[in-house]
């Protein structure tokens, strides 16, 4: 009896041969393409970032404006971290994306309360406030020409980070593999069954016993540890960075990056931070003052003709092949 | 000091006027169908660009100059609303904010194309510019003007809204779409024009404004965000709401800009948390009956 009713959740838990394909191309890359290690890396840490707010849009149902906030916060813990002498990269990550995770705790209490609107307002709001104090604490931040001598000890004491790239890809990937792991641990949980009911329908949710608010915060906190982890993972990687981590143009980036790939798959973000940065890197070859007009029409043209994004759309596509397939005697 | 005083606060207040024309369009839109237009911006911004191509390309007069863009900017609005936004209404408000956003983007680019990346400025005509002075205080013309203009609009819309047949089908719409469609109120006509009214309002506070507030490509998401700020603070769907909204933040951005330099950029985002804290649903709550 009970199995029967868990089944269509433990079906959605189990691992598509979609996602297993997904990983195994992730590592044929390293291979494949041995020149594009260092863009390959950038790709992952910035889809891990997607990820985070895939996590809040697809699943918590929250509209953010602010989500480099958190991996900003991430970003410059690790560049302190890296500076003032814990030069140890993976438990310099794990701290980066704690402290993360606790302003993610702190802010949301102003998120949870009020509607979609005041939610896009907060989170823009905090984002700016974030930017603008780290833009004035020159001293702490280094401003606009960045933090500077930033070091970091090599993984486990024994792969330094190389100029091509290969440490930095194979640390990303297995940062955002278990990242993503843990995230799709979470969302097929019974918590994140309860998350996705909320988002559906925060009445109903309520009236059958969920608190909505803990559940949202939960969400929120998580996905400001990953969006910590992922910017501390940047840092480590690029052993450099500036407030730019913090702008209000990194959120709306990766709000992009999160609707082009499709929001609520976990994969949307990776796919999408592949297109936007092999896209940003034909298309601004091309006009580069102009690349935020080519990405707002993306965006309206996904909008319009694939709601779900590549991601979304694909599964649509898939399931409509499928279904032909089988209506067939 | 008191004369400096009341000068700031001059200043604030005109600047909030401002806000209050540019925000208006974006309350009522939010209002009326909870649409949420991250591109509300971007109308004031071509407002502004308009204004500076028509004065000092074609050398119109100021006030001819104005109230062409103004109608300009409502009727490219209306295009805009048939057909990009109108498909819309029904989705997630995640779709609308995401389609909205990327046509704010691209309004930047378009600007960014045609007019180029530096500031551009709106010459300004003999009768505006200058100050008067009272005694030891002076007070920059244009400054008062616009000042003049936010409180003329505000009665305009008040009067509006509460004694036209036109202002009760959006006062019905605001307060319950779906009885006010079955009582016979063509609930998405009134929106298309109560949306280009409020486009055509924010062009004309862009080509006003553009000496105050700046104009360049950025604009539209500059302004986004303050615009955004004035709806929460004020309630959206509320004149009064956002007029008591934009003035508080027009003059206490000013005031805080000039008194604490270091800590002014925060000041609006301070009094945004005070007042959602303590008025969840905005100032508007203070106007309604029903609390």
């Amino acid at each position: 009896m009970n199995e029967d009713i868990l089944k269509p959740f433990l079906e959605r838990a189990r691992w598509q041969p979609m996602e297993v394909a997904f990983w195994l191309f992730v590592i044929a890359a390293f291979f494949l393409f041995p020149d594009y290690r260092v863009l390959g890396a950038q790709v992952l840490v910035i889809g891990t970032f997607a990820l985070s707010l895939d996590l809040l849009l697809g699943y918590a149902g929250i509209v953010t404006l602010g989500q480099a906030a958190f991996f900003g916060t991430g970003a410059f813990v690790a560049g302190w971290l890296g500076k003032y002498g814990w030069h140890e990269p993976l438990s310099g990550l794990l701290i980066s994306g704690l402290v993360a995770a606790a302003a993610g705790a702190v802010s949301a209490q102003l998120i949870v309360r009020g509607n979609d609107l005041s939610r896009l307002m907060v989170t823009l709001g905090l984002g700016l406030v974030l930017y603008e104090a780290a833009n004035k604490a020159t001293a702490l931040t280094g401003g606009i020409d960045g933090l500077q001598g930033i070091e970091f000890a090599p993984l486990f004491g024994v792969f330094a980070f190389d100029m091509y790239g290969n440490v930095a890809y194979v640390y990303a990937a297995v940062i955002a593999f278990v990242l993503l792991w843990i995230t799709r641990r979470l969302v097929n949980s019974p918590y994140g069954m309860t998350l996705q009911a909320t988002r559906m329908n925060a009445k109903r949710a309520v009236a059958v016993g969920i608190n909505d608010r803990r559940t949202l915060a939960i969400a929120y906190t998580f996905a400001a540890l990953v969006a910590g982890m992922s910017g501390a993972l940047l840092t480590q990687l690029t052993q450099f960075l500036t407030i730019d981590a913090l702008s209000f143009g990194r959120s709306a980036d990766i709000l992009i990056i999160a609707a082009l790939g499709g929001a609520g798959y976990l994969y949307g973000g990776f796919i999408g931070a592949a297109v936007f940065v092999i896209g940003r890197d034909m298309l601004s070859g091309i006009s580069p003052a102009y690349w935020h007009f080519w990405l707002g029409l993306i965006l309206v043209l996904t909008i319009f003709f694939a709601r779900g994004g590549i991601v979304g759309s694909g599964v649509k596509l898939w399931r409509r092949i499928a279904g032909m397939r089988s209506a067939r005697p | 000091m008191l004369l400096n005083l009341i000068g700031v606060f001059i200043d604030g207040l005109s600047y909030g006027a401002m806000l209050f024309v540019i925000a208006i369009g974006l309350s009522i839109t939010l209002g009326l169908m909870g649409f949420v237009n991250l591109a509300h911006g971007a109308f004031a911004m071509f407002g502004g660009y308009f204004m500076v191509t028509l004065v000092g390309r074609y050398e119109w007069p100021f006030i001819p100059a104005v109230l062409a863009v103004a109608v300009l900017v409502a009727l490219l609005s209306l295009v805009i609303e048939r057909v990009v936004y109108a498909p819309f209404y029904r989705a997630s408000q995640l779709d609308q904010s995401l389609l909205t956003f990327g046509v704010m983007l691209m309004a930047g680019g378009i600007a960014h194309y045609y007019w180029g990346p530096s500031q551009q400025a709106v010459r300004i005509p003999e009768f505006l510019s200058g100050r008067w002075q009272l005694g030891d205080l002076s007070i920059s013309r244009y400054r008062a003007m616009l000042l003049a203009v936010g409180i003329g609009l505000l009665i305009v819309l008040k009067l509006g809204l509460d004694y036209t047949r036109f202002g009760a089908m959006i006062r019905a719409s605001v307060d319950n779409q779906r009885v006010a469609g079955g009582l016979g109120v063509p609930v998405r006509r009134v929106f298309m024009i109560a949306f280009a009214v409020g486009c055509g309002l924010a062009a004309l506070g862009g080509a006003l404004g553009a000496e105050v507030l700046g104009l360049d490509p950025a604009f539209a998401a500059r302004y986004l965000v303050l615009c955004l700020l004035v709806v929460v603070v004020g309630g959206a769907g509320s004149i009064n709401g956002t007029f008591f909204a934009a003035m508080l933040l027009g003059v206490c951005d000013v005031a805080s800009k000039y008194y604490i330099p270091q800590f002014g950029a925060f000041m609006i985002y301070v009094v945004m948390v005070l007042v959602l804290l303590y008025r969840p649903k905005g100032l508007y709550s203070l106007f309604s009956r029903k609390g």
